[in-house]
């Protein structure tokens, strides 16, 4: 099958790659790219273990194909830390123990920092619906749902001392 | 808080706290190798062509047109594997069936199942792969498929294997491979003797373990006659015997490297991928790399078995059992082999009972080969059992948990099928939900019921190996067989700085293959923090011991006159000490060379693990959805080592046992085909449909371990079926006796027990 040159930019870097218009962007992440931190549970858009952000938006990997997303930006789970330096979201998902054999563990991350970019202050009902798209087989969802609330809560803290941190500076 | 520990004044520095786990950067950051993370230099993909049909004889496979196509190197039928003995050998402490293990992985003359393996293909591409597939022509003559135990149990019932026979038989073709029968006292006088007595029916739907993680296998095959197998597996020791075993090869000539593994719960216990990706190594003598999808997962790798069970109970006035008879009859799948021993061993295990009587029939169906699923076989049991229980109860006038309290086994109570327990928890667990703020709570509004129920696990010993290296710097590793599937490489560490006076951050575990470390039996049976924690302790020991011998080379003392405390070695009257671990390891060159602990054990021991559980739900008339309000679990873990890691057993647990109660079903239509092979209508719960599942540690040390340990990981899944049945009851007055007790059911249920026409309308 005739492969098509993609250029799209992930994790902030412009890439290049060339795809068979039938592979999904999991495929071309992981099978391609060697990005194998997102992961594939189902191939069916049920599980959420593929999740990556598209262009702002949380979407299964697997049911978008690696030809869709020319000019597109896409956030993957290796994108989320600078360098050395973990995400909240990362950090409580450690501290709280959110996981056990963390395949799933990838797509939370990306739902939920896709939840917390546009909700800063969940309660833990929209935190469970924002959720409801990954499957975690292994926690029962009640520490990954504390780490989120923990995150919101850390990211929270950050803003406002840094806003008054500005705010002491202006004065 | 919404967790607590029950009875943990320790006083260890490193065992009961809350470090982060040593794999935890690798896994929030996407770099931890699961099994289809890896890749090879000219690595083939493999497929596999699965039988469409339950039973079938297979009459002929042609596969000329599928080599033909460019790109595909190898295709293997039944024909390339050697004929495996047909009897129980020894693996491990496990015993396995190579005719039977063989069968599985490529069928020979018949095909057993929707999804039976019946070829498998080599290609450069995983889409040239695909299309060969669909180059192979099988003829098949379609046999009649036999999908329940009834169905398989009748006299007139189709024989799925004719070679099968069971010792009560004789020479007569069956399809029941096995009937065991526990039996004590004299059930028929026990039933004379009761005041009330409670006899139902029950049925169960196979359900799976739904890890995340489809299964992988990559395997490579030299000139040499050595091959790797890197996989996610719960047993590298069992996939290199099994694999072995199939294709008739040394086991020493395999070497399994354990990839990260995302989810087990039993089902990676056993092999389907591995063998045939080696087979096809062997073949092509390049890599090959096979992943299944999500529909073969569920079709064609071990779900655990649906069930029919009777359960007959009596009880005198005051609430005392006075006997017990249970039926038991258990889905196989295409081989024998269900959990229905472990059925009958479980299903009474919480209670003293004089008067006992089990049957346990282990049935072959055309159904995939069950697998060990969490707590194999109590699950389905314990529903039958705690439903008639929380009945008698009820009858008797009693609180639920009085109930089980009044008749729980203690020290020294016999088990149904073993000598008498040892210091157990299963008391202290009923007392811990009675006192919980959840049962003392009241629960208002309509159409809302709590229900409680508890279950037992036996936990597991076998083999384990462990080293423990002392690095220059005084820090350590920790080295085991044993796959982390939850946790268990920060239990590890923890063990190994507790005795060697570190902290769990300076211990680093590794997970080693088949050829760097002693014998290891599986993660399973909750034996890992038990068993291979044991040989982490002994190892630890050994290290400290060989640390004393440094020191008194260095003192010029005798080693049994060197002290360890608070991190620091000692010896009387002499100016040089103390000395800490990381003093120490600078001069271990000059003393002898590296010190590096050993130990393998074969652990005895063993602490049953007992869990009680109290459920709250609301029940919704109109459509019959039954709603977790809230939840509690408590569960004896004799030692809680990490108890963050503790506790996500118990919630994962909990939320599988949720699952199976009210969602989770194979659905077969009438050629046995399976009609839900997938994950948005194979229901597992959701995130939205859980409540926060607060749990309760109860720490009844296991007087078989050095530092009191259970083993923690499976017990908590099998109360919730019962509990979810018994708060329906309370909520709306009718008494569930299938599972899953999804809305079609519940809601048939309420309108057949509310005497109203319409009830036909579902079924
Ligand atoms: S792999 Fe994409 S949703 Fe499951
Ligand atoms: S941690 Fe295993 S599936 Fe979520």
């Amino acid at each position: 099958m005739t492969k098509e040159l993609i250029e799209a930019t992930i994790n902030g870097e412009p890439v290049e790659f060339l795809c068979e218009p039938r592979q999904s962007l999991l495929e071309v992440l992981r099978d391609v790219l060697n990005l194998t931190g997102t992961k594939e549970g189902c191939l069916t858009g049920d599980c959420g273990a593929c999740s990556v952000i598209l262009d702002g938006r949380v979407v299964c990997s697997c049911l978008v194909l690696g030809v869709e997303v020319a000019g597109g930006a896409i956030e993957t789970v290796e994108g989320l830390a600078e360098g050395t330096h973990l995400t909240e979201l990362q950090q409580t998902f450690l501290e709280d123990a959110a996981l056990q054999c963390g395949i799933c563990t990838p797509g939370f991350l990306i739902a939920a920092k896709a939840l917390l970019d546009s909700n800063p202050d969940p309660s833990e009902t929209e935190v469970r619906y924002a959720l409801a798209g990954n499957l975690c087989r292994c926690t029962g969802y009640d520490k990954i749902v504390r780490a989120v609330m923990d995150a919101a809560a850390l990211m929270r803290q950050r803003q406002s001392s840094s806003s008054s941190a500005k705010q002491g500076r202006e004065a | 808080m919404a967790t607590n520990t029950i009875d943990s004044s320790s006083g260890y520095r490193v065992i009961g706290t809350r470090p982060i786990r040593p794999d935890g950067v690798d896994k929030v950051t996407g770099r931890a190798k699961y099994g289809a993370d890896y890749a090879l230099p000219g690595m083939l993909h493999g497929k596999v062509l699965r039988s469409p049909h339950a039973h079938a004889r297979i009459k002929a496979i042609r596969f000329e047109r599928a080599l033909k196509l460019p790109g595909v190197k190898a295709v293997v039928t039944g024909k390339d594997l050697p004929e495996g003995e047909n009897k129980s050998v020894p693996l491990g402490e496990m015993s396995v069936n190579p005719r039977y293990l063989g069968h599985n992985i490529l069928a020979r003359d018949k095909a057993l199942y929707q999804g039976h393996a019946v070829a498998a293909v080599a290609a450069v591409g995983l889409h040239i792969a695909e299309q060969a597939l669909e180059l192979i022509e099988i003829e098949y003559e379609l046999l009649p498929p036999v999908m329940t135990v009834d169905e398989a149990m009748a006299n007139s019932a189709p024989i799925l294997d004719p070679e099968l026979r069971n010792e009560e038989q004789g020479d007569e073709p069956t399809n029941i491979a096995k009937h065991t029968q526990l039996k004590r006292g004299e059930t028929e006088a026990g039933f004379k003797s009761a005041q009330t007595v409670v006899e139902r029916e029950f049925r169960t739907a196979m359900v799976h373990q739904g890890y995340i993680e489809p299964h992988n296998a990559l395997a490579t095959y030299g000139s040499d006659g050595r091959a790797t197998i890197y996989c996610s597996t719960q047993g590298p020791f069992e996939v290199r015997g099994m694999s072995a075993a199939v294709l008739g090869v040394p086991v020493g000539s395999i070497k399994v490297v354990p990839a990260e593994i995302g989810g087990g719960f039993g089902g990676k216990t056993t092999v389907y991928l591995e063998p045939l990706a080696l087979l096809l190594a062997m073949k092509t003598g390049r890599p090959v790399k096979m992943v299944m999808t999500r529909a073969e997962v569920l079709r064609a790798s071990g779900p655990t078995s649906g069930s029919h069970i009777k359960v007959k109970m009596g009880c005198a006035r005051d609430g005392k059992i006075t006997a017990a008879c249970v039926w038991l009859a258990y889905e196989a799948g295409a081989f024998p082999g269900s959990p229905v021993a472990a059925a009958a061993m479980t299903v009474l295990a919480p209670y003293a009972i004089p008067n006992v009587l089990i049957d346990a029939y282990d049935v072959v169906v055309n159904r995939p080969k069950t697998a060990a699923y969490r707590a194999p076989g109590a699950t389905n049991a314990a529903f039958a059992a705690e439903t008639v229980i929380d009945e008698l109860a009820e009858r008797c006038g009693i609180d639920p948990l009085e109930m089980r309290i009044l008749n729980g086994a203690r020290e020294g109570t016999p088990h149904p099928a073993g000598p008498p327990y040892r210091r157990i928890g299963f008391i202290e667990t009923c007392e811990a939900i009675k006192n919980s703020p959840h049962y003392r709570s009241e629960l208002n509004g309509a159409n809302r019921g709590r229900g409680v129920a508890s279950g037992f696990w036996f936990n597991a010993g076998m083999q384990s190996a462990a080293m423990v290296n002392i690095h220059a710097d005084g820090t350590a590793s920790v080295v085991t067989g044993s796959p982390d599937i939850g946790g268990s490489r920060a239990s590890c560490a923890m063990i190994a700085a507790e005795v060697l006076g570190l902290e769990a951050e300076e211990v680093r575990p590794v997970v080693t293959d088949t050829d760097a470390i002693g014998h290891t039996d599986v993660t399973g049976g909750s034996r890992v923090t038990f068993a291979t924690g044991m040989a982490v302790f002994q190892a630890a020991e050994d290290a400290m011991r060989q640390l004393k011998e440094r020191a008194a080379k260095l003192w010029e003392c005798k080693p049994e006159e060197v002290e360890f405390r608070a991190g620091k070695f000692f010896a009387k009257g002499n100016p040089d000490a103390p000395i800490t671990i990381k003093e120490l390891a600078k001069r271990l060159p000059r003393t002898g060379g590296p010190v590096s602990g050993r130990a393998t054990v074969n652990a005895r021991g063993v602490g049953p693990a007992f869990a009680t559980t109290c459920i709250d739900v609301e029940v919704d008339l109109d459509t019959g959805k039954v709603e977790i309000l809230r939840c509690t679990v408590a569960q004896d873990a004799g030692r809680a080592i990490h108890p963050a890691y503790v506790e996500g057993q118990m919630q994962g647990g909990t939320a599988q046992g949720i699952g199976w109660a009210l969602n989770e079903e194979y659905v077969y239509d009438a050629q046995g085909r399976m009609l839900n092979a997938g994950l948005l209508d194979y229901r597992m719960p959701t995130c939205p449909d859980l409540p926060m599942i607060e749990t309760i540690i109860v720490e009844v040390p296991n007087p078989g371990h050095p530092l009191g340990v259970r083993g923690v990981g499976e017990v908590s899944i099998v109360p919730p079926p019962a509990a979810v049945a018994n708060a329906i009851y309370r909520a709306v007055g009718v008494r569930l006796t299938e599972l899953p007790m999804s809305p079609p059911r519940v809601l048939k249920a309420i309108l057949t027990h509310s005497g109203q026409p319409s009830a036909t309308a579902w079924s």
